[in-house]
């Protein structure tokens, strides 16, 4: 039985690697380059589909011109650090908050009915409607927009933590306790690494939400960020920028995201390992 | 092997006083909430002797798991008490190990590390609790298997990394609940010569619940039957095959004897419809 099982570990191990990896790798490029070819198709033919129409979109040449410019003029450095920091400062304060009051509200239904309704009532929220209150509301305009990203965070890890501890099995629980588990290791010991996938794919999904707000919370920036620079070129009609910052902000919304799955499955190697994965 | 586990074992054992006497008196336990309250074991009254095997037979949910979940602390009587080794049960711990049908072992811990849990748990430094995990896996046939996820074993394998992880805290009772009941046939008779050859290595008090009268007969000292909802002890079965028990007596006329007594007291009292199931920690299904 022993070698079997070691058999089935071993083979599985050898099946996956490099060839596969490689084409898989090939299909998700080339996906990326047919979109890319659609659109500059669709925007130098000028198509028009009634509904709606590329006339006026700009092509990817166009917009690769944009993006080189913005490269030359070294703005993208300051643009890029001042998103950056604050995507990730909102999106930390959320990964805290958001798994702390995920484990209570998942544990404790009294908590659960305390903290859950204004949360739900919040989560519906846009950010762009945070804004005159951010504003209001925090002490320089740097907060406000951590702040909005923040919100954009936060309810998918939040979410998805409350689910997370609520599917563990109540088994798991109780063997620990059976096992000399005392209530406070519970929670480090079961609750936490239990929940943990699900955790993971709130943060993961939290990433991108972040990201997806950040050109509402760079509204009120006045000189850098890549949001702030996407909503710059709207107010002065250059399409050709709009698009480069909307590139930018899914590229790194993309990276950052998969950059959170990569550092879960090294956090889980259980799940890596497991049988079907 | 076994002085070792000796040894380190917190309370060292008085010579020829072994740990483990259970005392459960006029036990009555109530489950559901309002309309659907019910009766789930009533006026239990059982005591069970140190290192005693005792299998408890009864048909689908009629109150054996709700007894073993009292037992482990993790359902509270409704009347009665429970006592072991003249301690009021009163929550779970570590001297009431619980096995379930279905493993429990942490899928994001290696096997050593799930054996040597209650260990992390007592406080012991790793690379003791390592030594004797490794000593534990040794005994139920798993050297080698150390650095697997649970996940990687087969379902016999991973009850008996789970038996490994109750044992290694040397409780004074191991509570299983039908833990052979989801393996095949031909794995479910090698865990029981298993599980009667480490008991014979570690001594201690063990219930076993199950529905399956041969294994019963082939594990126990005694076999306490219950009646259908609502749960009461109808008959104690003294079993008395010598050990260590061979599987030739599965043939023997004492055996199918007794098997027809068994046989007898649960078709007599067989419920018409049968019953949703019952488990340790409440009404609650399986997932």
């Amino acid at each position: 039985m022993s070698s079997i099982t070691e058999a089935i570990a071993i083979s599985s191990e050898k099946i996956r690697p490099h060839q596969l990896e490689v084409e898989r790798l090939v299909r998700r490029i080339s996906s990326i380059g047919i979109c890319v070819l659609a659109w500059h198709l669709a925007s130098t033919h000028h198509v028009d589909l009634g509904l709606v129409t590329f006339q006026n979109v700009p092509s990817p040449q166009e917009v690769l011109a944009a993006g080189w410019e913005l490269l030359q003029s070294g703005k993208i450095v300051s643009h890029l650090t001042a998103s950056m920091s604050r995507v990730f400062s909102g999106y930390l304060i959320a990964v805290v908050t958001g798994i702390a009051l995920g484990l209570i509200i998942g544990r404790s239904r009294t908590s659960g009915d305390t903290l859950l309704p204004p949360l739900e009532m919040l989560r519906p929220i846009p950010a762009v409607a945070w804004i005159p209150l951010s504003i209001l509301m925090f002490p320089s305009s740097e907060l406000s927009m951590i702040f909005i990203t923040f919100t954009g965070a936060l309810f998918p890890i939040l979410l998805n933590t409350i689910h997370g501890v609520e599917a563990i099995d109540p088994r798991l629980i109780a063997s620990a306790r059976s096992l000399g588990t005392g209530h406070g290791a519970i929670f480090t010991e079961v609750i936490l690494p239990a929940a943990a996938p699900s955790i993971f794919t709130g943060l993961s999904i939290g990433m991108g939400t972040a990201w997806f707000c950040l050109v509402t919370a760079e509204m009120i920036a006045g000189q850098f960020g890549i949001g702030y620079y996407t909503w710059a070129s709207y107010t002065v009609q250059n399409y050709a920028e709009i698009v480069v910052g909307m590139l930018l902000i899914g590229l790194l919304g993309m990276t950052s995201s998969l950059a959170i799955r990569k550092l879960g499955n090294a956090m889980m190697p259980w799940r890596v390992s497991g049988a079907n994965k | 092997m076994m002085n070792l586990l000796a040894e380190s074992s917190p309370v060292p054992a008085i010579q020829g006083q072994m740990q483990g006497q259970i005392d459960i008196k006029n036990l009555h336990i109530r489950l559901g909430h309002g309309k659907n309250e019910f009766e789930a074991v009533q006026n239990v009254s059982v005591s069970i002797q140190p290192g005693e095997f005792v299998c408890l037979l009864g048909p689908s949910g009629c109150g054996k798991s709700t007894l073993l979940g009292a037992l482990a602390g993790h359902l509270a009587p409704c009347s009665g008490s429970i006592q072991v080794d003249a301690q009021l049960v009163k929550g779970p711990h570590s001297d009431r190990g619980l096995v379930f049908q279905h493993h429990t072992l942490f899928p994001w811990r290696k096997v050593i590390d799930n054996v040597a849990f209650g260990l992390k748990m007592k406080g012991l430094p790793r690379a003791e609790r390592h030594e004797r995990a490794r000593e534990l896996l040794k005994l139920v046939g798993l050297a080698g298997f150390e650095q697997h996820y649970p996940s990687q074993l087969s379902g016999g394998m991973q009850q008996r990394v789970e038996i490994a992880r109750v044992l290694i805290n040397h409780p004074r009772v191991m509570l299983m609940d039908e833990p052979f009941g989801a393996l095949d046939a031909q794995t479910r008779m090698m865990m029981q010569e298993l599980l009667l050859d480490v008991w014979e290595r570690i001594r201690t008090t063990i219930l076993f619940i199950t529905h399956d009268i041969d294994e019963a007969l082939f594990l126990a000292d005694r076999i306490l039957v219950m009646s259908p909802r609502p749960g009461r002890i109808i008959e104690q079965i003294p079993v008395v095959f010598t050990r260590p028990r061979q599987s030739e007596i599965w043939t023997s006329d004492h055996f199918i004897h007794l098997k027809r007594r068994c046989l007898e007291l649960l078709h007599l009292k067989n419920a018409d419809f049968p019953l949703r199931r019952l488990t340790p920690l409440g009404t609650a299904p399986y997932p």
